[in-house]
């Protein structure tokens, strides 16, 4: 089975929206699209069963795109156990979104017309399509055509509502932000490439696995080459993964529709980042000093963005720098080596956090565009399918065992505990705990702020009414996959129930030296139970019980880089400009007026006399002769 | 008579030919003009045929001749679309090319 049929189902469902959507009536573009994706999704869950009798590898060439010399770049999709998990992932929860989408773009209070309810699903499939190829990609260079085309399509549909300013803006700084990533990772590749020839995966890892001296730079050894490429993929993934200190165009990011938010802010765009990680892990295996880098990093965030978290009122904005937050714990245990535990809180993250958003869009349709949480509470009774599959993702969410969060977070904080022997791996440990706990907090007041109490704004409260079943069944399977998700995975002291590291052992094998099966500390355990609980319950009283807060400004990174970056940015556009009008346009002026002068000296000699034409053969003739005759 | 005598007739015919190219500005009169020059050719290779015993140069006077008439044919052809157009034949008149 062709695994290209993944990225040409939403790209044809792209052409037919994209050609014919504003012919089709409301929800016809929208369920093409479903459908489109529901194909792409059905295609890599039979390649997927078709793994185990293939090896475990599916490596199929498209078609060779580049070839120069010796470097070759083909169009080539490699089905492995990683991309197996991404995929699944990707086309099956964007399905989901995509049902939801359906129903919940008909009613758009931007778009009264409904004109861009087709434009919306081009948009979606675009990027079902592109990240496809970002997961499927066997080569650096054909995952970055899917890198940045994901991009791209966030930034179509962040600013989806593009006559709104916040969404306008919103949208550029996620590109921008996004390019200083992308900038990281062209220069990694451009050094791999330098170093090995080539930008295939498996060609690159054997030679970091066997060879890593190959590496090395004069005067930096193995510190230069291998270490500056793994910093510049880092530095890539920090962009498209929203770390610090390039996180702050998600917050914003939430300007675009809420399904846009759940699938590419939450459970897709963002991971790329991780899974660029965890697939370069041979190569950020040889460099220890990167590894803590990427933990600091994934500490820092995961504390800072859930503190900021805890300030908001906005709901979406709460589930936004969750994600960051979360991305943060994704980034921890890739920065200790447990890549395994990384891509499982991916994979349950995707379910809780992708239910979260879709909740809040349940929400926030049923109260008509109200996404402030100071105005909601007590609309547990009625919206019941809503409160129960919020309640579910966000016991997810905040860890509170049995859940799904509970088992991916407690396999990345026993993962940094067992490497504590190094003081950053304990410290961020630590950290892991406190930000589990902040989550919990968050989360618990944020239910309780919506779900809880009395109603505090009682003419929203009477209007609310629970979503279309086409909204509610995708919150469902995303609650249910909250539920059971987690038990993919279980602490070792439950015998075989590690399937999903089980299955992603074979990648991570080499080298990742804490494995992949984290230790199993009780003690950790009970310690991650007491505070995903107790966490959320405080949380919920504190939400409850909230009064009207004020809001908090932006945070104070956006102002440093408002005028830090705003000013030297004014002051290079001005320079800019300078040089654009005196010194180039003096140049190319220059050029035309020189072209126009000596036109204007040749002119001379087009008098339109035939005669002097007829003179001027003369002449030439007598000299050629005399030239001849003096020979 | 020595050849040369032939060859100066016919130097003087070519370059009264020229001149009259380039200084008269009838454009008839440029034609009859060139005509005179390539009568000017045709003397010259009769003379060379007759000197050197050979019947090339005769041979080569009927195609000129033929060349000659072709030329005429379609150079005056052009004279009159040119007298249609412009109500004028003088070669100075005819101007629009000026740069």
């Amino acid at each position: 089975m062709s695994l290209a049929l993944i990225v040409l189902f939403p790209l044809l469902g792209v052409l037919i929206n994209g050609f014919l959507g504003a012919r089709f009536q409301k929800p016809i573009a929208g369920y093409i699209a479903s459908a489109a994706v529901l194909a792409s999704f059905l295609v890599a869950l039979l390649s997927v069963l078709q793994l185990p009798s293939q090896n475990y590898v599916i490596h199929q060439t498209v078609y060779t795109w580049i070839e120069a010399g010796d470097f070759k770049a083909d169009v080539a999709f490699l089905l492995d156990r990683l991309s197996a998990v991404m995929i699944l992932v990707v086309t099956g929860i964007g399905f989901l979104i995509h049902l939801f989408s359906t129903a919940y773009m008909k009613d758009d209070h931007n778009d009264p017309k409904g004109h861009l309810y087709g434009r919306y699903f081009v948009f979606l499939n675009l990027f079902i399509a592109f990240m496809s190829v970002l997961v499927l990609a066997d080569n650096y260079l054909l995952l970055f055509v899917g890198w940045e085309g994901v991009g791209l399509c966030s930034y179509f549909l962040i600013g989806f509502w593009f006559q709104r300013d916040d969404a306008k803006f919103a949208s550029q700084k996620a590109f921008v932000l996004n390019r200083v990533g992308d900038f990281g990772f062209l220069l990694a590749m451009l050094l791999l490439f330098y170093f090995t020839g080539t930008l295939q995966f498996e060609p690159i890892f054997e030679l970091a696995r066997t060879n890593p001296e190959a590496f090395q730079t004069a005067g930096l050894g193995l510190a230069g080459g291998l270490t500056a490429i793994t910093l510049l993929l880092t530095l890539g993934a920090t962009g498209k993964s929203a770390q610090i200190p390039l996180y702050t165009w998600l917050p914003d990011a939430m300007a675009g529709p809420t399904p846009v938010s759940a699938l590419i802010h939450a459970a897709t765009m963002v991971t790329a980042g991780v899974y660029l990680v965890a697939r370069s892990a041979p190569l950020f295996e040889a460099t220890p000093v990167t590894k803590w880098v990427i933990c600091g990093l994934g500490a820092a965030t995961a504390l800072i963005a859930g503190l900021t978290a805890l300030a908001h009122t906005d709901i979406k904005k709460v589930l936004a720098y969750s994600t960051v937050s979360q991305l943060g714990f994704m980034f921890m245990a890739a920065g200790v080596g447990a890549y395994g535990a990384a891509i499982f809180h991916v994979f349950t993250h995707a379910f809780f956090k992708a239910g979260l958003f879709l909740g809040a869009g349940s929400v926030i349709h049923a109260l008509h565009g109200e996404q402030d949480m100071r105005k909601m509470g007590g609309l547990a009774k009625k919206l019941s399918a809503t409160h129960l599959t919020f309640l579910i993702c966000g016991w997810a969410l905040a860890g509170a065992v049995p859940f799904a969060g509970f088992f991916s977070k407690d396999e990345i904080i026993a993962a940094l505990f067992g490497a504590a022997s190094n003081p950053i791996y304990l410290v961020a440990g630590i950290v892991g705990l406190v930000a589990a706990f902040i989550t919990a907090l968050y989360t618990g007041r944020q239910y309780g702020q919506i779900f809880g109490g009395e109603p505090r704004d009682k003419e929203l409260y009477d209007h609310a009414h629970e979503a279309p079943a086409l909204m509610t069944i995708p919150l469902w399977i995303l609650a249910a996959g909250a539920i059971f998700a987690g038990f993919l995975n279980l602490p070792s002291f439950v015998p075989g129930m590690q399937l999903f590291s089980g299955w992603l052992e074979p990648i991570f094998a080499h080298g990742a030296e804490h494995g992949v099966h984290a230790a199993a500390n009780p003690i950790l355990l009970l310690i991650g139970a007491i505070i995903g609980w107790g966490g959320w319950l405080i949380g919920r009283s504190l939400g409850i019980n909230s009064a009207r807060a004020q809001a908090p400004g932006t945070t104070s990174l956006d102002k440093f880089y408002g005028v830090v970056v705003g000013e030297t940015g004014a002051m290079v556009a001005v320079f800019s400009r300078w040089i654009d009008e005196k010194v180039i346009d003096g140049v190319v002026n220059g050029v035309g007026g020189i072209v126009g002068g000596v036109g204007a000296a040749f002119r001379s000699t087009q008098t339109s006399f035939v005669r002097n034409y007829a003179l001027a053969m003369a002449l030439g003739a007598a000299v050629l002769i005399a030239y001849f005759i003096a020979r | 008579m020595p050849i040369s005598f032939y060859l100066l007739v016919s130097a003087a015919l070519f370059s009264i030919g020229v001149a009259g190219v380039l200084v008269r500005r009838n454009a008839i009169v440029i034609f009859m003009c060139v005509e005179m020059m390539l009568n000017a050719a045709n003397l010259a290779f009769v003379a060379a045929a007759r000197s050197l015993g050979k019947m090339d140069g005769q041979v080569f006077v009927f195609f000129v001749m033929t060349v000659a008439a072709a030329e005429v044919a379609v150079g005056l052809a052009i004279i009159v679309a040119l007298f249609r157009n412009r109500e004028t034949i003088d070669v100075d008149e005819v101007n629009l090319l000026k740069g």
